[in-house]
């Protein structure tokens, strides 16, 4: 079973919609014991990066538990961004630290939020990004971004390079909604499936 | 690199897609779930259902229609009409949409936008902008209608987007009430007005009739997308030709896709 960790912050419907369709379980749960029993583990999110606060206590630790675990964990959006140390968003939350570095924002010379689609460069070997078309193009909905750091699997290319997907082991994060991607993103989720 | 997009609208109004010009003279043009799954793989990069009668007849947005169309749809949702209060729009966004656009309740009350941002982010709040040339004896302005363009509101339609921005508007979608569906080209000018002056991305609206069309807005709009309703489910333009004429024209787009 996939737990999509419910912590307020929009488009998990959508998420689990694009399991459903793939002909996965997916239950979307605030319930530290469901998260203990799954199989995968979900972090979606979109916008501020302040709502992750409601990933504290033991919502936060019930992650870090299937982390432990090595449940494949996979991070959309602003789930992905709280895999690294923090945000320029909400300073003073801390993230994970996963991967370091801090999220920054868009510079000023280019349009902020970026939104739209863009490629996707895979970099280096990914079973996340298995099968997908070499600059595949996803769909991205954000206003700050991560920085390319050593797991950086995937580059975008918008005011400077940024990291669209990372991973490392059964860590896997994205910048961008495989959820609404089309194609290129339901293989996406079809790999993590099949972990 | 970011590409344009090419976003197919379906007017839908009792349950079925219908087709004004200039916002009135509706015709049938078919199940929206169905048009909706059909432009997706054909190409579009986002599809906006927009319930055009929602606000005139004091109806809420078609909820079910929303849940059927979302279920089997894997690029960006939009979903805007009769949206009036926090309310509304989280019983859309639970229906499956991604995005709402917001119109003539936002231009009554501003703080709507800022209260579905806060809760959904302001990638999720898209401002609606149906604007109206004006002659003003010095020169052409915009004034912005409301009520499905029924109703004037004494606003200016560049300064009124700059305003939806400050209050937390992720983008504006901006149509000319000239142009609408008249197939005669988007409104160049009022695109790039109100790109000028905001930093948000801005959907240019009303007026495609032909590739060339989108060239226009594209280049001399610098429009971040463009819509389109008619040309794409009437048959009259397939949007996978459209995208490949543009990619000619050399203005970036997702295709194939």
């Amino acid at each position: 079973m996939i737990a999509i960790v419910d912590y307020r912050a929009g488009n998990l419907a959508s998420v689990r919609k694009a399991f459903d369709h793939l002909g996965r379980e997916a239950v979307i749960t605030a319930d530290p014991e469901v998260i203990a029993q799954a199989t995968k583990v979900v972090l979606p999110g979109v916008g501020n990066f302040e709502a992750t606060t409601a990933l504290s206590g033991a919502l936060r630790e019930a992650v870090v538990r299937a982390i432990e675990r090595e449940v494949p964990l996979l991070g959309i959006c602003l789930g992905m961004q709280w895999m690294f140390e923090s945000s320029e968003e909400a300073p003073k939350l801390r993230g994970l630290g996963l991967f370091p570095g801090e999220c920054e924002k868009f510079p000023a010379e280019v349009k902020s939020p970026h939104v739209g689609w863009n490629q996707l460069q895979v970099r280096g070997a990914s079973r996340l990004l298995c099968g997908l078309a070499p600059d595949s193009f996803v769909y991205f909905t954000h206003s700050y971004r991560a920085p390319v750091v050593e797991a950086t699997v995937g580059n975008c290319e918008y005011g400077g390079t940024f990291s669209a997907a990372v991973e490392r082991g059964n860590l896997f994060g994205v910048q961008f909604h495989p959820e609404k991607s089309g194609e290129a993103g339901l293989q996406l989720l079809r790999n993590f499936c099949e972990l | 690199m970011l590409t344009k997009r090419i976003i197919a609208c379906l007017d839908v109004d009792a349950g079925r897609v219908v087709k004004g010009v200039q916002f009135s003279d509706l015709r049938d043009a078919g199940d929206p779930a169905q048009l909706a799954h059909a432009h997706g793989r054909a190409g579009a990069d986002e599809v906006v259902l927009l319930d055009i009668s929602a606000t005139y007849e004091d109806r809420s947005t078609l909820l079910d229609v929303v849940r059927r169309t979302a279920r089997q749809l894997f690029i960006p949702f939009m979903v805007g009409g009769g949206i009036r209060s926090l309310d509304d729009a989280a019983a859309v966004f639970d229906a499956g949409a991604d995005k709402v656009t917001v119109n003539s309740a936002a231009l009554a009350d501003p703080s709507l936008i800022t209260r579905i941002a806060q809760r959904y982010g302001s990638q999720a709040v898209i401002v609606a902008i149906d604007a109206l040339r004006v002659s003003n004896g010095k020169g052409m302005s915009y004034g912005v209608k409301a009520t499905g363009g029924r109703r004037s509101t004494g606003r200016d339609a560049v300064e009124w987007a700059v305003e939806a921005e400050q209050c937390g508007a992720g983008e504006i979608l901006l149509t000319s009430i000239d142009r609408d569906g008249t197939r005669g080209g988007f409104d160049c000018e009022l695109t790039r007005a109100v790109v000028t002056a905001v930093n948000i991305p801005v959907i240019a609206s009303g007026g495609a009739g032909a590739a060339e069309h989108f060239v226009e807005v594209f280049r001399d709009g610098r429009a971040d997308a463009a819509l389109a309703a008619s040309i794409f489910h009437l048959g009259v333009t397939p949007i996978g030709a459209l995208k490949q004429e543009l990619q000619v024209a050399g203005i970036p787009m997702r295709w194939p896709c």
